[in-house]
Formats: structure tokens, C-alpha cells, sequence
């Protein structure tokens, strides 16, 4: 079966189920096809040949009640696996490897599934292009010099390349749905407190949360189901009772009432996404929703919001690269000098960048003027949702202010870099879930997103609203494999 | 207001990273137009705005005190870059 990763990871654990696939073959074809796509830089750590063992070992004994059964998969390298190095995309971690394995992928190894290897993200997740890794940009499989996306690029290109059947990113500001939209394909950030953080690389801790990233929306909803459970670990999981995602998907969303936010049409926002906007609303209707105009009067303070909170929490977080317990160290001639030798040299730019922004607004003197207003308008950022949630099931957005742009193009200007999250920032700060999918394609022919947010702990009715949407879409995405020689 | 180098030195001490004078410039650039669109929020009125210190409205759960990770001395050890046996080796502190 030559066309093995084309298919769906539904369709993949079906041909298991029925014994018409082989976990070997499966994971033979996606490290075949992953071998030829060194020019995508997807993979920062590649572990084929113990894949290759764990497939032959499940296929001796095949326990095909597992939910994931002898599926390969690669996921973010910001995840801790036992055994398996760990850069977080970072010269400082680029030695770093774990003696034990984060909640979430052992989650995803308790149901049968294999690692493949470890996915190229930006440095520390934080990056909206793959762009800040010191292991090297990430192509786009779309289109040659395209940045698929940040910080989950390497999980994004992988899987719209497909040299994976799914995978899993983080996001905390945006990570997970930005790239999804950019590459066409599905991308949820869960609900905080759904998913587990221990083993995670932190980022900024009260924003974090991991997800899967799909080809499809079934997909997407049984994945999540295999990672989101309650862990003792996470002081802030949260005990709620789980859906069985997957089996309770359904199209039928009828009279679901979807609100659309009149503060999301921002200035200078590209025709073509107002566009699929409009189109998004349409397909909602179609699908029996009740379309609701609504307000979130505080979204634009929302990107300036987040550029408090999440630095200072970094800053924070980062402290713990001292070069003293592991990871890079530089030589220095007293304590001091070799704290800020390895410091300096071990991080790249924006992760210094984001560092001194954070310790700034946290410095004396400055806590009350920054960090301190920056969670009162968090406050009322969530405060909006809350309100509007009293009249609405779900909100529908555009998931990104453009389509994927050019390798080197925002690199140079921050505040551009980070004008990218300005959909999916807010959604983050107020701890909700939200999912991108693939909605249709800009005039260059590059796919864009739309963004539906449910409310907290509202991932099924999410995902029946993006599964029945995306019935009436029909996205196609078109993939040349440009890439393979 | 506006970040000077001085500022851009005092913050580089505190967070432990050594910056250089062209890296200082670069940096006082940045950070001045990141603030500068970080202060839009002084256009809101939060006086008697209680601020957000928890997402998840849940109370922290309590739990038994008890040792679950034993003898783990040698993983937690394993990456130190310098190796000394049991003890993690860092320059010189006193002189």
C-alpha cells in the first residue's frame, strides 16, 4: 500500500483494527517519507530504529483494543521523553535528555502508539514562525521559503507533509492554531487545565496547555481524548468529567447559537480573510446554527496583555538555565560570569528578548505599572467571554490576520511577529479552548483558518461545530510534495 | 517613557544575561516598541478591577505528604554538565 500516509489516523487504526495494515508497514511508510523530507527540517531528533523495533514487537502480540494500536507518531520537542533528547528547540537544552517522560505522551504510549521522533518548534515555543529555533527554520509544505507557522511549525509541517498521521503541540499564545492554519490543517488548544503540563518545557505556565494537531477533525477529537486526563502531577489539571471525544462526535449542531465578535474585525485586516469570514458564517447556517452578533469590547488590549504575562512568567521559568544542574554550560571564571556567559550564549534572540521584558515589568518599581494592570485587563478580557457566553454556545473567528508569509519576512520587526496571534491571544488569557480549521485558500493559493472558542471545558461542542462545518467546507489541500527529489 | 542602555544594563544583570554595547543598542530598540504597544493599556481605567491570579478556578487539591521518588540520586545527576561523582561542580564562589 503505497498510499499509507495519506491516510487519516482514523482510517490508520481501522486498517489495524482489521488486520489489513501492519503497524511495521505503517511505520515504515511514514519513516520512508519522513527520510525523504530532510528539506521540510521537521524533525529535530529522529528515533526510526527503535520505532521500527516497537512496531515489530506490537505486531507480535497486537492488543487491539488500545485506542492509538502500533500507530507511529512524532510530536513537539518541547515534550519530555524518558530517554530521548529534549531541546525545546534550544542551544541550551541541545544535550538535554530526560530521565523521565511527560504525562502526555505517556498517555499517548499507554494506548499503543510509537514515537517517531521529536518535532522542530521555536526556541522555548516562542515564536510565531519556527523562525527562533536554534536547530534550523521549518519549510511549510505548501509552498518553498513559507514558514509553516509557530512555535508548533516542525508538528504543523509534519503533519500537513505528511511524515506523520497526527501529532501534538503546545500553545500559549496561539502555537498550536496559527500553524494549523497556516499548513491546512485542524489544531485544538484545550481547555487550561485539560491536558497535563508536567514534563512540558515551560513556557508561561498559566497560558501553556498541549493539543493535538490532525488532518482532520475526527481525528483531532480522538487524540485529545487520549490526552486529556486529570494528573496529581499539574498541581493546576483540573478533576472535570472527560467526553469520550471521538465517539461522542456528531454533526448535528442544530439551533447551536455561534457568536461573532464585531471587535475581531480589526483595522487593516486583508479582504480575503473578512472574506472566509463571511463565508464561515454561511457555513455555520447551513449547518443549523443561530448566527449572534456579540462584543468582546477588551480584544484589542489583549496582544499587549499577553506581552506582560507570558514574558514574566518566562523570565521566571527561565531562570532555572543557570548552567549549574543541566544543559549548555559556558565557562566563566567566577559563578557569576558563568551563569551570565551561558545564559547569553545558550539562549537565542527573542528568548533574551522576552526574558528582559519580563524581568522588567516584574523589577521594582515597575510590578505595579505592568504585571499588576496586565492581569486586571486579563481579568476583563475574561470577564467579556463570560458575558458573551451568556448568550452564545461558541464564538466563530478567523484564526490568523493572514496566510503563512515568507521565510525572513517578519523576522526582523517583533511587533509585527507578534501581531499574528491577535485572534488567538485572547482566548489563551481567558483559559478556554478553541480549534482552527482549514477553512479555504487566500489568492496565492495558501490555505486559512477559521477559529471556533467554546467555553471552558466545552471541547465536544467545539469539535461537533468544526466536524459538522467542515462537512460543508470540504477543504482540499494541496500538497505538490515539492520537497521530495 | 523610553528604555535607555542604562535600563537595558540594570535589567541584563537581573536576569543573569551578559549583553555587550551593540547587543544593548539592538536590545533598547526592541524594547521600546514592544513597550510602546504594551502601553495601550494605560488607556484603560482598572482602579477597582480585581486582578486575575488564577485561570482555573479550582482550590488546589491536598494530598498525603509522602516520598514517592526514591533513590534517584543518579538520575537527577545524569545531565549535569560537569560530573564530579554525587555533587553538581560549578566554578569557584569563595575565594
Amino acid at each position: 500500500m503505497s498510499d499509507i500516509t495519506k491516510q487519516s489516523l482514523s482510517s490508520l487504526v481501522k486498517n489495524i483494527k482489521d488486520r489489513k495494515l501492519s503497524s511495521v508497514e505503517i511505520t515504515k511508510a511514514f519513516i520512508d517519507r519522513s527520510e525523504k523530507s530532510n528539506e521540510l527540517n521537521a524533525y529535530i531528533t529522529e528515533d526510526y530504529s527503535s520505532a521500527l523495533d516497537k512496531a515489530k514487537k506490537f505486531d507480535q502480540k497486537p492488543n487491539l483494543d488500545l485506542k492509538l494500536p502500533g500507530i507511529p507518531m512524532a510530536v513537539k520537542d518541547l515534550f519530555c521523553t524518558k530517554n530521548i533528547r529534549t531541546t525545546a528547540g534550544s542551544k541550551i537544552l541541545g544535550n538535554f535528555i530526560p530521565t523521565y517522560e511527560s504525562t502526555v505522551t505517556q498517555n499517548i504510549w499507554n494506548e499503543g502508539a510509537i514515537l517517531l521522533g521529536k518535532l522542530n518548534c521555536d526556541e522555548f515555543a516562542m515564536g510565531s514562525s519556527n523562525e527562533t529555533s536554534y536547530f534550523g527554520n521549518v519549510q511549510n509544505p505548501i509552498n518553498k521559503n513559507l514558514v509553516p507557522g509557530g512555535s508548533s511549525g516542525g508538528s504543523a509541517s509534519a503533519v500537513a507533509g505528511q511524515l506523520t498521521p497526527i501529532t501534538i503541540g503546545t500553545d500559549t499564545g496561539g502555537s498550536i492554531r496559527q500553524p494549523a492554519s497556516f499548513t491546512g490543517t485542524v489544531g485544538l488548544k484545550p481547555t487550561y487545565g485539560s491536558c497535563s503540563r508536567y514534563g512540558i518545557v515551560a513556557f508561561a505556565s498559566s497560558l501553556d496547555q498541549a493539543g493535538p494537531m490532525a488532518q482532520n477533525v475526527e481525528d483531532c477529537a480522538l487524540l485529545q481524548e487520549v490526552i486529556s486526563t486529570y494528573d496529581p502531577k499539574d498541581s493546576t489539571s483540573i478533576d472535570f468529567k472527560r467526553n469520550e471525544y471521538s465517539k461522542e462526535l456528531t454533526n448535528n449542531i442544530k439551533g447551536k447559537k455561534i457568536g461573532i465578535p464585531k471587535e475581531y474585525r480589526v483595522d487593516g485586516m486583508p479582504q480575503e480573510i473578512d472574506e472566509l469570514w463571511q463565508k464561515g458564517i454561511q457555513y455555520a447556517k447551513d449547518c443549523g446554527a443561530e448566527i449572534v452578533n456579540i462584543s468582546l469590547p477588551h480584544t484589542s488590549y489583549a496582544l499587549p496583555t499577553y506581552y506582560i504575562v507570558a514574558p514574566a512568567e518566562a523570565s521566571s521559568n527561565l531562570a532555572r538555565y543557570d548552567g549549574v544542574k543541566y544543559g549548555f554550560r559556558a565557562r566563566g571564571d567566577d559563578l557569576i560570569e558563568m551563569y551570565e556567559k551561558t545564559r547569553s550564549e545558550g539562549f537565542g534572540a527573542e528568548v533574551q528578548r522576552r526574558i528582559m521584558i519580563g524581568t522588567y515589568v516584574l523589577s521594582s518599581g515597575y510590578y505595579d505599572a505592568y504585571y499588576l494592570k496586565a492581569q486586571k485587563v486579563r481579568k476583563l478580557i475574561k470577564n467579556d467571554f463570560d458575558e458573551a457566553y451568556k448568550k452564545v454556545d461558541a464564538i466563530l473567528t478567523p484564526s490568523t490576520p493572514s496566510s503563512a508569509f515568507k521565510i525572513g519576512e517578519k523576522k526582523d520587526d517583533p511587533v509585527s511577529m507578534y501581531l499574528n496571534d491577535i485572534f488567538t491571544v485572547p482566548v489563551n488569557l481567558a483559559g478556554l479552548p478553541g480549534i482552527s480549521i482549514p477553512a479555504g485558500h487566500d489568492d496565492k493559493g495558501y490555505p486559512l483558518g477559521l477559529q471556533i472558542i467554546g467555553k471552558a471545558f466545552d471541547e465536544q461542542n467545539i469539535l461537533n461545530i468544526a466536524y459538522s462545518m467542515e462537512e460543508k467546507i470540504a477543504f482540499k489541500n494541496n500538497i505538490s510534495d515539492w520537497w521530495i527529489k | 517613557m523610553s528604555i535607555d542602555l542604562k535600563t537595558i544594563k540594570h535589567i541584563s544583570k537581573l536576569s543573569r544575561i551578559s549583553v555587550d554595547e551593540p547587543k544593548a543598542k539592538k536590545l533598547a530598540g526592541d524594547l521600546n516598541s514592544i513597550f510602546k504597544f504594551i502601553e495601550k493599556l494605560n488607556e484603560l481605567q482598572t482602579d477597582n478591577i480585581e486582578p486575575l491570579t488564577s485561570i482555573a478556578e479550582t482550590t488546589l487539591k491536598l494530598r498525603s505528604d509522602e516520598i514517592k521518588s526514591k533513590n534517584i540520586r543518579e538520575q537527577v545527576i545524569k545531565n549535569s554538565p560537569q560530573d564530579n561523582e554525587d555533587y553538581f561542580v560549578v566554578p569557584k564562589v569563595i575565594e
